[in-house]
This record gives structure tokens, C-alpha cells and sequence, in this order.
């Protein structure tokens, strides 16, 4: 970085065709490449090579064939259940809660406090979190005795409720799901136009097929890339559930937990090769996200 | 908003009648449809304030009054890894700082062929969830030429680079926005006829002009790491995260005074950042503290 601020080659710096004299140019990157790939790339590069690797350190692909047994298979199955199932309700009550405050005509502070809070609630997720449906819904939490008192009804008992539980889990989760779905979704909502209503209705629409064929095709790259993001966000979510869970459900990241404090696998290759699988789920999952976005960014402008 | 032009313009069309018809049958059913999103409104807000609501109610049931909160007052831990937090966060935001406004400058003004891959390694915190990360952290760094994780400096170290990292992804956002934003040539332009080197342009011209980005981001960077438990925990760091963890196994009432002041954090840092203003447009974020 010192040799560019050499006085030569000061005046052609902000030319039209940056960076085409000079090879060297690259150099004002190499703090940024030399932390991400210390820190970040090969970190994860160890654990790509570990996962192609077998006890012995002779390369195999027995690692991957082997996620198929029984417990890593069902953590996988129940991190993808709990992510599907909260992206989608989140989905769908964040996206009625983000067209009740845009489109509902709610009072325009309703409107900012809720986007407001939701910039809170998203980033309101771990022990906390944990910890206050614990005070809701655990055994001794406020609802859970209000009912018991009010109604003489026992959740844990009669109504086979457990916090403690994928259930628990998806229902902690929508915690931080939903209001990420509202922040996606309500400018979303807000770049329908009215004159593509109007034009609907000049055109002997009724709202019906005004959202059939007009605003649902328009938001829909939004809504399902947002619903794609709300996945990874659920399946990679390690602090909430180990805190809630104590690590007893059986989903991927309480799994990794484990494998790192104390390999529980019995096999480090096989460690590495589920900690692969969970990226590659996160890759497909992001990718998804910032290709439907970049389609619903069409008609945001 | 839309409702009320609807009928004037309505006559022009063909299916005129038809038209008039149905914004004639919405006017009830309007105030109906307002009755439904009030309805999901309300729903929402007894959702999201009920767990708040009953962790407030469980630190009151401490005896004495208040002995939740004044317990937790009396315990150093509390403040110890509180002011540990927040010094890691502080080292963490000028890091990320100092590393991302020189890339994201260079990248505009100098090598904008290369801005997908940066952006591209930008993105990746979102890839690699936090465990993962940690994950590969431990076991690079627990064994030569780089033992970092075995020592309690080597695990600080950790630590922040690993929440520098994660920070990148909306830092790199926000500070190529407010670049986007400011006339940086004409700016980089002026500060060169007067014989300013690059260094003294990005710390004299850039930053300061950057302020509202750096400013957002540094909130963003603050509120993931004040309550980040995963990547603390696993390093065995004396943090806010696994304090909290920890006294929610061993204690009955102060875990709740403690998440209410943790979730209070979150609100004052992303209170600052609405405060602040016009931050990054993208403020949507999935790393951080899960």
C-alpha cells in the first residue's frame, strides 16, 4: 500500500480503466485476502481435507457415504424439518404481518415500531432468547402455570407439549424468523405500485385476480428467495438450541457441538464430512436466496 | 391508498360495471380487512412481547425485591465479562474497519474486475455458520506452525478474528454503499492536486465522509458480538455469551435480569443505528449470535 502512495503515479490512479498500468495494483488487497484466507478459508479447508480423509490419513470418500448412518441422518432430517417448517410459518405470518403494517392501513407508527422492533427481534436470538421461553413456556414459565392456575390445564402433562423439543425449538425460532421475513419482505411490498392496481382494475380485475396474476407473481421471487433465506438462517442457528435444548435434540449443529468438544463420532473424518454437508446445505441455500433476489430487484427499482 | 382512486378511473374500461361492482363491495369489506390486520397486528405483539413480558415477571419473583438485579450488580462476573465483550467488540470493529474501507476504496477505484470475488468472499460468513467456523478455527490452530488456540492470548486472537470475519458481510455492504454514495473521485481527485498520499486520502477524505456506514456497521458488528455464545464458548473466552449460558443452568431468577439486559444491548445498539439514519439499505443479516 506504501508503493501506491509513491507521488508518479498519483495522477493516473482515478483513470477510466483503473488498475491497467500498473500489475501490481492487486497489492491494496492483500490485507483484506491474507485475513479471510488465514481465518476463514483455511480453516474450512482443513475440514474439506479432513472429510476426504480416514483414520489413517489415506484419502476415501467413506466419510460421506457414512452420514447415512442412523444418528447423523436423523440430525440432518430434523435440522431440515425445523428449518422448513419455521421458514415457511415465518414466511407466512411475517409476510401477513409486513402486508398488515404496508398495505393494511395501520396508523404509520405501527408501521415504523414494527419495523423497528423487527430490526431488534431479528438479531435477538441465542441463550437470551432461550432463556425467556424458558421463562415463558418451561416448566415453571408464566403461561405454562397461568394455565395450569386459570385453567387447571397441565401443557406438559395433558397436552403433551414439551419446550424442550423440535416443537419448542420451531416455535423459539419463529422468534427470530419472522421479523427477518418482515424486514425482506415489507419494501417489497411497499414497491407494488398503485397504478399496477389501478391498471388491474381498469381492466376489470378483482383482487383476487389482481394478486393471482399481478402482485403475487411480482413478490413471489422475494417471497420464496426470502423463505429460502429464513432455512439457512434456522439451519445453521447453533447458541439458541444448545441453550434450550442442553444439546438432547438431535439436530446438526447440537451434533457438531459435540464432535468438537469431544468427538463423539469416534471418527474425526466423519466429524468434518457432516460439518461439509451443513456448508453445502448453507451454499444452496444462500445461493438460492441472492438468485431469486436478484430476479425480484427487477421490479423494485 | 389505492382504494379511493379506484371508481373514478374505473369507468374507462370495458368491464366498467363490473369494476365499479367490486370496489362498490369493498368498502365494508375494507374496514372488514382492516379488522384482519389489526387481528395479525395484535397476534404478532402478544407473540413477541409475552416472552419479554414473563422474563420480566420471573426476575421479579427474586426475594427480596429486585434481588435478581441486585444480585446481579453485586456479581464482577456479570461486569468482567460484560467488559470483555464489549472490548472485543470494540477491537473486533476497528479491525474490521481498518481492513474492509481500504479493500472496498481499492476495489471501486482501482481493481473493479475483481469485485465479484471480493464480494464473493464477502458473502461467505453466510455460508459458513458460526460452529462450522470455529469448527475449522480449533483444529487449524490447535497443532504447529500456528498453536493459536492452545493459549489464552492465541484464543483472544481467535476469537476477534473469527467475529471480524463474520462481521465482513454487511461492514463490506455498507461501507461500498456510503462509497457509492459520496463523490469519492472527485474527493480522491482534490485530495491528490494537493499532495495527499493514499494512506492520508482513506484517513483524512474517506473515513470521515463514510461516517454514517462505519457507524452502522460498527452497531451491527456490536450487537452480534455483546451476546455471541457459539464461537466464545467453544474458544473457552470468558464472554457475555457463555456467562449467560452458564449462570442459566446455575441460577433460578438472575438469568432472567440478564437476558432482559442483554436484549436491552441489542435494542440500544440497533436503536443507534435507526438513530444514525440512512445505514446500509441492506441491514438484513444471518450470521451473528443464533
Amino acid at each position: 500500500m506504501t508503493t501506491a502512495a509513491a507521488p508518479g503515479i498519483a495522477r493516473d490512479v482515478p483513470s477510466a480503466r483503473p488498475g491497467r498500468r500498473r500489475t501490481w495494483s492487486w497489492i491494496g488487497l492483500v490485507p483484506f485476502f491474507a485475513f479471510a484466507i488465514l481465518f476463514m478459508i483455511l480453516p474450512v479447508w482443513f475440514l474439506i481435507a479432513g472429510s476426504f480423509q480416514n483414520k489413517t490419513g489415506a484419502v476415501t470418500l467413506d466419510n460421506y457415504t457414512n452420514l447415512q448412518q442412523e444418528l447423523i441422518f436423523n440430525a440432518y432430517a430434523n435440522s431440515i424439518e425445523i428449518s422448513l417448517v419455521t421458514a415457511i410459518a415465518g414466511g407466512i405470518f411475517g409476510f401477513l404481518l409486513a402486508y398488515a403494517i404496508v398495505q393494511g392501513g395501520l396508523p404509520g407508527f405501527v408501521t415504523a415500531g414494527v419495523l423497528t422492533w423487527s430490526g431488534v427481534a431479528s438479531n435477538f436470538a441465542g441463550v437470551p432468547l432461550a432463556l425467556a421461553f424458558t421463562f415463558t413456556l418451561g416448566f415453571q414459565g408464566l403461561v405454562t402455570r397461568f394455565l395450569l392456575d386459570t385453567f387447571g390445564i397441565q401443557i406438559y402433562t395433558r397436552g403433551g407439549f414439551n419446550l424442550y423439543t423440535k416443537l419448542g425449538l420451531e416455535i423459539v425460532y419463529l422468534y427470530f424468523q419472522l421479523p427477518l421475513m418482515v424486514l425482506i419482505i415489507a419494501p417489497a411490498i411497499r414497491a407494488l405500485r398503485p397504478e399496477w392496481r389501478e391498471a388491474a382494475e381498469n381492466l376489470g380485475a378483482s383482487t383476487r385476480q389482481y394478486w393471482r396474476r399481478v402482485a403475487l407473481p411480482i413478490l413471489l421471487p422475494t417471497i420464496l428467495g426470502t423463505i429460502v433465506l429464513l432455512f439457512g438462517n434456522a439451519f445453521g442457528a447453533q447458541a439458541t438450541a444448545y441453550q434450550l435444548t442442553v444439546g438432547q435434540v438431535n439436530i446438526v449443529t447440537n451434533l457438531i457441538s459435540a464432535q468438537i468438544s469431544g468427538d463423539v463420532l469416534h471418527d474425526p473424518g466423519l466429524g468434518y464430512a457432516m460439518a461439509m454437508g451443513m456448508v453445502v446445505i448453507m451454499a444452496i441455500s444462500i445461493t438460492g436466496y441472492i438468485l431469486l433476489q436478484r430476479r425480484a430487484e427487477r421490479w423494485q427499482r | 391508498m389505492t382504494g379511493t382512486t379506484a371508481p373514478a378511473v374505473g369507468v374507462r374500461a370495458p368491464g366498467a360495471s363490473t369494476s365499479v361492482a367490486t370496489s362498490a363491495n369493498s368498502r365494508p369489506g375494507r374496514s372488514a380487512a382492516r379488522l384482519v390486520w389489526w387481528l395479525v397486528f395484535i397476534v404478532a405483539v402478544v407473540y413477541f412481547v409475552l416472552p419479554l413480558f414473563a422474563t420480566f415477571a420471573f426476575s421479579l419473583r427474586a426475594r427480596p425485591d429486585f434481588a435478581a438485579y441486585t444480585n446481579t450488580f453485586k456479581d464482577p462476573q456479570f461486569f468482567r465479562s460484560l467488559a470483555y465483550s464489549g472490548i472485543v467488540a470494540v477491537i473486533t470493529i476497528i479491525a474490521s474497519i481498518a481492513i474492509i474501507v481500504p479493500t472496498a476504496y481499492w476495489v471501486r477505484f482501482r481493481l473493479p474486475r475483481i469485485r465479484p470475488i471480493v464480494e464473493f468472499v464477502t458473502l461467505l460468513p453466510f455460508v459458513i455458520p458460526p460452529v462450522i467456523l470455529v469448527f475449522g478455527l480449533i483444529r487449524t490452530y490447535s497443532r504447529p506452525p500456528l498453536p493459536l488456540a492452545g493459549s489464552d492470548f492465541g484464543s483472544h486472537i481467535l476469537l476477534i478474528a473469527a467475529y471480524t470475519v463474520l462481521s465482513f458481510p454487511y461492514m463490506y455492504r455498507s461501507v461500498d454503499a456510503g462509497l457509492r454514495s459520496i463523490d469519492v473521485r472527485t474527493l480522491t481527485e482534490a485530495a491528490q492536486s494537493q499532495g495527499a498520499g493514499w494512506l492520508r486520502i482513506i484517513w483524512a477524505v474517506i473515513l470521515p465522509n463514510l461516517r454514517v456506514s462505519l457507524l452502522a456497521g460498527a452497531f451491527l458488528t456490536l450487537a452480534i458480538v455483546i451476546g455471541e455464545y457459539t464461537i466464545a464458548s467453544f474458544l473457552a473466552r470468558p464472554a457475555f455469551g457463555p456467562y449467560l449460558s452458564l449462570l442459566g443452568r446455575d441460577k433460578a431468577y438472575e438469568p432472567a435480569a440478564v437476558s432482559l439486559i442483554s436484549f436491552g444491548l441489542t435494542w440500544i445498539a440497533m436503536g443507534l443505528i435507526a438513530v444514525i439514519g440512512r445505514g446500509p439499505r441492506n441491514r438484513v443479516q444471518v450470521t451473528g449470535a443464533r
